[in-house]
């Protein structure tokens, strides 16, 4: 097996006028979990359904687990698990039968499917649930049901797009944990997000991308130094501009976001004094995150 | 480009089966009310028509009206149970369930899937056209011995059918197109290609139409047999079919294609 699960190399597609990818490289290693960071409509969902071979790039080269991408997707796809953003569950067919109805799509018998079957039940924590319609779950057990079904042919990378999408904290909270599971079994995982604490959780490193473009790769934690690097101090209501004025010379610099003000600050201690006796405000003092990242990197209403 | 194409086709002569055998269990699952609902309709035709009219029109082409009927109904049986199964239920699997979006992100190609599809509806259009050609021999209408000689040809008649629906669907934006393909094709080939009525009682330029139409071809595969009587041309019906199954089954590919992998 190959050190290198995928790599892009100048990946570029437009969809008519409207350039979805744009020149795009990255690499990611055996056994690393990669995250794919935006917003909606940066490109993220392409690039996995690329990954598979289901959308061929304009230009650019791209190979999977050793494989050219797209003519020889389908060989790489045997090696693959995909937990899609919409759940494509057999509704009508029990939990049981989607994996068995599966795991025909990869030549496996009835022996093989029922071989594994109990421990992709176990790890999906659908034990006692193998015989109900899929119809009768919820929507995190539909989810953890999609993350079995992905490894029924045991992959060596996994592809999810938005995986906890739609789930309620708990939900989120326990895919997380199956995820980190996979990794220390050895797997590969290409996730794309749009929540920065799941790319920060999970994510060895990530690739933030805006518009179809890479704007920064890294590890998570050395992003955040790099682009942050000290507290920030988040703060609601009052007129964004006079306080910006007033805390300037105590921070790195200032973004506003909606009604939120973002002091970066060099000197948390000074600016919220300066802060403190002004009524209406509240103040929250945290470490930086890539949520800080993101806004910092795609500089929305910058403000000096 | 033509890499990517040749990427879609089927990747092997096997892979169709696990997409047929998915069909398979979920029909089993409703299989009465599926059966039940798919003879109703010819049971009808050719009761009604067959007895109704009958009284009317007398023998035709020496022999009686329900008789003649008969082939007519088991081939435009095959037909609809083919073009609904397809029409309907594969888009469905196709758009809203997000059946195929599923088994795309297995080793299957759209090949696999298209094949596997039409397979399934050609199994429903021998079910639904064996069954009533059962009830004719039954009746009397029809030789026993014929049945097995129709199950291949009810067969290839299910697979025509499921592969011009499948061009359908892979050009329809939603249900409401499929109307057209219904009233302008489905409907019209009915009465064109002499399931009710034989061609020669058309005008002579509605013949030449007939005699290009798939339907047709059926007919007069079917209808001889089912009567007795020696079959004309079997060569040249079996290989229209052909064409009328592998072309189709081709281009839809290519269109699912444009329409999927985007």
């Amino acid at each position: 097996m190959s050190t290198v699960a995928i790599d892009l190399t100048g990946v570029r597609k437009s969809f008519g006028d409207k350039i979805v990818v744009d020149g795009l490289s990255f690499s990611v290693a055996s056994g690393e979990c990669f995250g794919l960071l935006g917003p909606n409509g940066a490109g993220k969902s392409t690039i996995a359904r690329m990954v598979l071979g289901m959308v061929a790039p304009d230009s650019g080269k791209m190979t999977v687990l050793g494989e050219t991408v797209p003519a020889r997707a389908r060989l790489a796809r045997m090696r693959i698990g995909v937990v899609p953003q919409f759940d494509n569950l057999e509704l009508e067919f029990t939990v049981r039968e989607n994996l068995l109805v599966f795991g025909r799509y990869f030549n496996m018998s009835a022996r093989e499917v029922q071989a594994v079957v109990p421990a992709l039940l176990e790890f999906a924590r659908l034990e006692s649930k193998a015989d109900a319609r899929v119809a009768e779950l919820s929507g995190g057990m539909k989810r953890r049901l999609t993350l079995a079904r992905a490894l029924i042919n045991d992959p060596h990378l996994l592809v999810m797009d938005e995986p906890t999408t739609g789930l309620d904290p708990h939900g989120r909270h326990l895919i997380w944990e199956r995820l980190r599971l996979l990794l220390a079994r050895g797997k590969t995982i290409l996730l794309t997000t749009h929540f920065m604490e799941e790319a920060e959780r999970l994510c060895d490193r990530l690739c933030v991308l805006e518009a179809g473009r890479k704007i920064a790769e890294g590890k998570p934690r050395e992003l955040i130094d790099e682009q942050i690097g000290c507290q920030v101090i988040e703060i609601y209501g009052g007129d964004p501009h006079e306080l910006s004025a007033l805390i300037r010379p105590y921070a790195r610099h200032i973004e506003v976001s909606g009604e939120t003000l973002f002091c970066y600050a060099t000197d948390p201690e000074q600016a919220l004094v300066q802060l403190r006796g002004r009524a209406g405000l509240r103040l929250l003092q945290r470490p930086p995150n890539l949520e800080d990242v993101f806004l910092r990197l795609t500089g929305r209403e910058m403000e000096r | 480009m033509r890499e990517g194409y040749a990427a879609a086709m089927p990747a092997n002569a096997y892979n169709w089966v696990a997409v047929w055998r998915r069909n398979f269990l979920a029909w089993r699952k409703v299989a009465l009310a599926s059966v039940l609902g798919n003879l109703a309709d010819p049971m009808t035709n050719l009761f009604g028509l067959g007895l109704g009219l009958g009284i009317i029109v007398g023998r035709v082409d020496g022999t009686s009206y329900i008789a003649f009927l008969a082939g007519g109904v088991v081939a435009t049986s095959a037909m609809t149970s083919a073009t609904f199964e397809t029409m309907y239920a594969a888009f469905a699997r196709m758009h809203a369930q997000r059946t195929w979006e599923a088994i795309l992100c297995t080793q299957l190609t759209l090949g696999d899937i298209v094949l596997g599809e039409l397979a399934w509806a050609a199994t429903k259009a021998v079910l639904a056209g064996t069954a009533i050609a059962i009830v004719a021999a039954t009746l009397g209408y029809a030789a026993w011995a014929s049945i097995l000689y129709l199950i291949p040809v009810i067969a290839i008649t299910g697979f025509v059918f499921a592969s011009l629906a499948m061009v359908v669907i892979a050009l329809a934006p939603s249900y409401d197109y499929f109307v057209f393909y219904q009233t302008l094709v489905i409907t019209p080939m009915v009465f064109l290609c002499g399931a009710v009525f034989p061609v020669n009682q058309l005008p002579s330029a509605f013949q030449h139409v007939a005699g290009l139409l798939p339907l047709a071809h059926s007919v007069d595969l079917i209808r001889p047999a089912m009567l007795g009587l020696p079959t004309g041309g079997i060569g040249l019906h079996i290989g229209a079919l052909c064409m009328y199954a592998v072309l189709p089954f081709f281009l839809s590919i290519a269109l699912f294609r444009r329409r999927l992998m985007r």
